[in-house]
């Protein structure tokens, strides 16, 4: 990659609780995301997932390992030092009813993320919501409105216009558009692209639908308790995936197409307790090509092409027939 | 009257009583499900779905919902067709978790908390099949495994919060099968759990109703399920069904707008627009419930005048029926 990474994650780690009990639910994961490119995250409940988003945006506290953004570690500054990383990344819920409070007209959900950043006011903090609300297609006049009075996809868009109120270089998007029916899904994964297009914004986007991660991200990384299985660009992923889990994934994952393969190779057992995570390789309690190396030994990610690395002893992409496009 | 059919709903229509006004969220459902047959039943978050199951199974919220019009004509294992709309409640009953059996979407809602698993379904058999406590333990052990829990014979004495998601889900399917039902109802059953455990319920659930012979509608708004487990699919809009069809006709050939269109909102049918970014059609607006003329009309890109005046019968043929006056124009 060519341009100074945006967001660079490394050695993240976060654990909670105490002992005995503690939770690992992020373990030593490393990414990097540059600027206007959108960096995919899949995995099963459980995996990691949103506790990664919230770290990034600091509204948890990491166990350990660095996170820059735009070249400084923003991991252990106090409150008042993050004004940069307020002002220049903001989150998008997958909850659309829960994330927006049901007492406030969208005039002061949206105002007050400009309000805090002083970036409008008097008249031209109404003018600016307006527009706000006319770029994810909806209208001035809403303003006025409480969310009660939007369906699903709407609520959503508010929440979108909320993130962008500060024009933000980076959006962590988690699961934004899982509880939404397939046809309101596909007018916000279009509007998304459109604000890529328009703003130039870095996405961490965050999802266990595989199919809408390929679509919406250049690259993707693979977790599993916690860990990165694998990660590549899109393509890499999708087509040619090196990681038993991943592999796992897409199979798993049914097809919309009544002539398709129907779900091959299949996954037995539940995933692990992130309380006591099988040792070595995390996946071996479920891996098909598992042995006993696999149980002492942690596997470290290793290169498969360019950017495509995956965590896994062996290389077993030949061993099995190529995962269904 | 087509009576080779396990279930067959006509012209079903559902009301709710609210505060100050009625709502009519099932308006004309017509489907069927044949012995050892999976039919799925999708639409949209509202569009009847549920409501549609509960009423099979006689469960609307009473006083409120009814069936206020339609017949729901189910073949008894005796061979007698029964109208589950008129029969007696004690009858409807006995064949509810008997005849017919049904699963949902979130089992800890279903599941007693304070009832071991193996209390459950002992209980279940010993109500509907009239078996001994100690046949009717043995009965549960045998479906904890039939349901492919591993070391049934300690876990029928778990509790469902000792489960995960996954296993609580085999655990209701174990419940609704115990009585070797002819029709299982799902209704949204994978919906909440993870991809490789929804990749083994539907196993599960396709190799019960193979091996049984049962009947299954299967509600879901997700239409890779769909394609992975039906025979036939059955779309609903607006408290409609709009669209019947072989899984492949449905997924190839689709003949009322709607479905094409949902189809088409499909990430895997993603395209490349001008910018290089991937976008999906998408259907404009949201759905409303048209009075007189068809509720598709404020979306649909082929809507015309003759649309938006009379309402709009559903056309029977063969293993297809569509609910549109233009699909030949447009699907021909
Ligand atoms: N008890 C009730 N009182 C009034 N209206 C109801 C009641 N239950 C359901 N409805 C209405 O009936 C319509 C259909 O609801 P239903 O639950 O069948 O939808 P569905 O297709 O199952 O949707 P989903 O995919 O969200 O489960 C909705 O508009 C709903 O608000
Ligand atoms: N505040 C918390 N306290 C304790 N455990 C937590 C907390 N937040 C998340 N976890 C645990 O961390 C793990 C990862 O959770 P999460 O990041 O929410 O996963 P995902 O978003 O991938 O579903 C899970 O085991 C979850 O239960
Ligand atoms: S390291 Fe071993 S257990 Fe882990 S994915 Fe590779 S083969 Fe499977
Ligand atoms: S009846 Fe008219 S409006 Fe309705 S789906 Fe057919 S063409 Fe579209
Ligand atoms: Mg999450
Ligand atoms: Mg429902």
């Amino acid at each position: 990659m060519s341009a100074a990474p945006l967001l660079a994650v490394e050695g993240l780690t976060k654990h909670f609780g105490r002992t005995p009990h503690i939770v690992r639910a992020v373990e030593d994961v490393s990414f990097d995301i540059a600027p206007g490119e959108v960096l995919g995250l899949v995995g099963e409940s459980g995996s990691g997932k949103s506790t990664i988003g919230r770290l990034i945006l600091r509204l948890i506290d990491s166990t350990a390992g660095a996170i820059r953004f735009d070249g400084q570690d923003i991991s252990r500054l106090p409150e008042r030092q993050l004004k940069v990383l307020r002002r220049n990344a903001q989150m998008i819920f997958q909850d659309p009813y829960a994330s927006l409070n049901p007492r406030l007209r969208v005039r002061e959900i949206i105002g007050e993320a400009l309000d805090a950043h002083r970036l409008a006011s008097g008249a031209r903090r109404n003018e600016r919501i307006g527009e706000l609300l006319e770029t994810v297609g909806l209208q001035a006049t809403h303003m006025s409105r409480f969310p009660h009075e939007f369906s699903g996809g709407q609520r959503q868009r508010i929440g979108i216009a909320r993130a962008l109120a500060v024009e933000p270089k980076l959006i962590v998007a988690d699961e934004p558009v899982s509880a939404l029916d397939v046809s309101v899904q596909a007018q916000v994964i279009n509007l998304m692209q459109d604000l890529r297009q328009r703003f130039g914004l870095a996405m961490l986007f965050i999802s266990h639908d595989l199919d809408v991660v390929e679509l919406m991200c250049d690259r993707i990384a693979v977790l599993y308790l916690g860990r990165v299985m694998e990660i590549g660009s899109s393509d890499d992923i999708s087509q040619r995936p090196r990681h038993p889990y991943t592999r796992a994934l897409l199979a798993a994952s049914p097809k919309a197409d009544p002539d398709a393969p129907k779900i091959r190779r299949m996954l037995t057992g539940d995933i692990p307790s992130p309380m006591a995570p099988p040792s070595g390789c995390v996946f071996r309690t479920r891996c098909p090509a598992a042995t006993d190396e696999c149980a002492r030994v942690v596997p470290k990610l290793r290169s498969a092409s360019g950017g495509h690395r995956f965590a896994c002893h062996y290389d077993t992409a030949h061993d099995e027939e190529p995962a269904a496009a | 009257m087509d009576t080779s059919h396990l279930l067959s709903i006509r012209d079903l229509e559902a009301r709710f009583r609210t505060e100050d006004s009625e709502v009519t969220p099932v308006r004309g459902v017509t489907l069927s499900v044949g012995a050892g047959e999976t039919v799925a039943l999708v639409g949209e978050s509202g569009s009847g779905k549920s409501v549609t199951s509960l009423a099979v199974m006689g469960l609307l919220p009473r006083p409120a919902g009814r069936v206020s019009g339609g017949q729901i004509l189910f073949r008894r294992r005796s061979g007698e067709m029964v109208d589950l709309v008129s029969l007696p409640l004690p009858e409807l009953r006995k064949l509810r978790g008997s005849e017919i059996a049904m699963i949902f979407q979130e089992p800890m809602t279903s599941l007693n908390p304070v009832m071991t698993v193996g209390e459950q379904i002992a209980e279940s058999v010993r109500l509907h099949m009239g078996l001994s406590q100690g046949a009717a333990m043995r009965r549960a052990e045998e479906m904890l495994d039939l349901v492919e829990i591993p070391n049934a014979r300690h876990r029928v004495y778990e509790y469902p919060h000792q489960m995960s998601g996954g296993m609580r889900q085999r655990v209701m399917i174990a419940l609704a099968m115990s009585c070797n039902p002819s029709l299982l109802i799902a209704d949204e059953p994978t919906t909440a759990l993870d991809v490789t455990i929804q990749a083994q319920i539907l196993a599960l659930i396709g190799r019960l109703q193979r091996d049984l012979g049962m009947g299954v509608l299967f509600i879901t708004h997700n239409l890779g399920v769909v394609a992975e487990i039906a025979d036939r699919v059955t779309v609903m809009y607006a408290g409609q069904v709009v669209e019947t069809g072989s899984v492949r006709d449905i997924f190839r050939a689709p003949r009322h707008p709607y479905t094409g269109a949902l189809l088409n909102c499909l990430p895997a049918r993603a395209r490349h627009r001008e910018d290089g970014r991937r976008v999906v059609q998408s259907i404009p607006g949201s759905v409303e419930f048209v009075n007189g003329g068809c509720s598709f009309a404020p979306r649909c890109t082929r809507a015309a005048d003759i649309c938006r005046t009379d309402a709009i019968a559903l056309e029977n043929e063969k293993e297809r029926s569509v609910r549109c006056l233009r699909w030949r124009e447009t699907f021909a």
